[in-house]
């Protein structure tokens, strides 16, 4: 299991690091839908509330562009067959996939936090640093999870580009709440306040609750 | 095969749903706030609560789904959904009038249970897309099925995620079932409640018995044809399982 996971996911890597496809697509994307906010709100610098609020939605949307492609060359390329005929458990797949999500994901948002911050945070964004890398991590794991499974299920399906964000986002409502909420305070103008611990509780659970049951069904996406 | 004492569950069903509109409209008092429109009460909650107790069922019957590969299951899951939808539907539309009368906008984001509510909606909403963009039967039964639990799985957490986002300023209307309520309104309350769970079992079991009939017809045609008979079935679109 532990080899087949590290052998997808090296796999993963290194067809990113060739075509350069996913991880700049969703930088650029977020670059854009920055300035997009910048001239809908018409507001120079953000803060507090609208501030996490923007975050989050840009990153929701990169993220789902990221889940968009995270089966297509399998699908294409004959990848799926190919991991079917191998001897290994069909878990790997799921456990590939999810990590390789969280590392684009990772990599996304050390880009994109930082146009953030320089483009439209008002505040300083060091003192709440440790705390929103922190949500930021537990939301991409519910994120990669959960992207993962709706990925999966919609690759085989005629309308993959349609389904992915209609099944996606209202998913991820739970982690958009506690997220938000979570970095509210630390984005707040007046300095960064305290990190609630109840919407990491949530985040936690969510990661934890996705987590088992895709481990669980995942199988059944590969059947053939 | 669904036939079987579907009668006498229709005719309690009926008996239940006409008492509970007796209780609600000659019995429950009318609440001192809110006046008479509060006895939307006891159509809008019933309606939302068996709408998610269906959805959670349609999870409960993709597990045993892919456990057995028994198409009935798939097929028990798909008629759950698609009547949690309709009844879906009826919970927000009623939620609607419900908050224009009593607080005076259409739609409050304050009320956590609506909120959640709508989400759940719009989750569901993409089960039907996702089995029509399926051609394969098979595999359209195991993804739907697929789909049916992780949304399943999604509905409490989701309502907890909401709830968690409120500031508990607001009056909570729907939290009262239990608490503050009068004995009257319990009674009547909980009367439409089992009225309600009961409409969408006997609904739920005549849309089966349907299915499984139409199946069980064209089978039998089939085999009375030939295997070269013409496709007579229904000829409009449809994302409902066959056998």
């Amino acid at each position: 299991m532990r080899r087949a996971v590290g052998a997808l996911i090296r796999k993963d890597v290194r067809l990113e690091l060739r075509t350069r496809e996913s991880i700049p697509a969703m930088v650029l994307f977020s670059l854009s839908t920055f300035v997009l906010f910048h001239f809908a709100l018409d507001e120079a610098e953000v803060s507090g509330a609208l501030a996490s609020g923007i975050l989050w939605v840009t990153l929701l949307f990169a993220a789902v562009l990221g889940i968009n492609r995270l089966f297509v060359a399998d699908r294409e390329e004959g990848g799926f067959d190919g991991f079917l005929l191998a001897p290994v458990d069909r878990t790997a797949l799921f456990v590939a996939k999810a990590t390789v999500l969280f590392g684009f994901l990772a990599a996304v948002e050390v880009f994109v936090v930082a146009a953030f911050a320089i483009l439209l945070l008002g505040p300083s964004p060091w003192p709440g640093l440790p705390s929103l890398v922190l949500v930021l991590l537990l939301a991409d794991a519910g994120l990669a999870v959960i992207g993962t499974l709706v990925a999966a299920l919609a690759v085989q399906t005629r309308a993959r580009d349609l389904l992915v964000p209609l099944l996606a986002l209202p998913l991820s409502v739970p982690l958009v709440i506690a997220g938000a909420r979570a970095c509210e305070p630390l984005l707040a103008a007046g300095g960064a306040g305290a990190l609630e611990a109840r919407w990491l509780g949530v985040l936690g659970l969510y990661d934890l609750v996705f987590g088992l049951l895709a481990y669980a069904i995942f199988d059944f996406l590969l059947e053939e | 095969m669904f036939g079987r004492g579907l009668k006498t569950l229709s005719l309690i069903t009926v008996a239940l749903i006409v008492g509970a509109f007796a209780l609600v409209f000659f019995y429950a008092p009318n609440e001192a706030d809110q006046g008479f429109i509060q006895k939307i009460f006891y159509l809008h909650v019933p309606l939302a609560i068996v709408a998610l107790c269906g959805f959670v069922a349609g999870g409960i019957y993709g597990i045993l789904y892919l456990r057995s590969g028994d198409r009935m299951h798939d097929l028990r899951s798909y008629v759950a959904i698609h009547l949690s939808l309709i009844l879906g539907v009826g919970a927000l539309v009623t939620g609607s009038i419900w908050a224009k009368a009593s607080w005076g906008v259409w739609w409050t984001w304050d009320e956590p249970t609506l909120v959640s509510f709508l989400i759940v909606f719009l989750l569901y909403a993409c089960y039907q897309p996702l089995r029509f963009s399926i051609e394969d039967p098979e595999r359209q039964a195991r993804y739907a099925a697929v789909f049916a639990i992780v949304a399943g799985a999604f509905v409490p957490l989701n309502f907890m995620a909401v709830r968690m986002a409120q500031s508990l300023v607001h009056p909570r209307v729907l939290s009262t079932t239990g608490g503050s309520m009068p004995g009257s309104m319990r009674l009547t309350f909980l009367v439409s409640l089992i009225g309600m769970a009961l409409l969408f079992v006997t609904l739920w079991k005549y849309e089966l018995a349907s299915k499984s009939a139409t199946f069980k017809l064209r089978a039998l045609k089939r085999k009375l044809a030939g295997e070269d008979e013409i496709w007579t079935g229904n000829p409009r679109r449809s994302a409902a399982p066959t056998l």
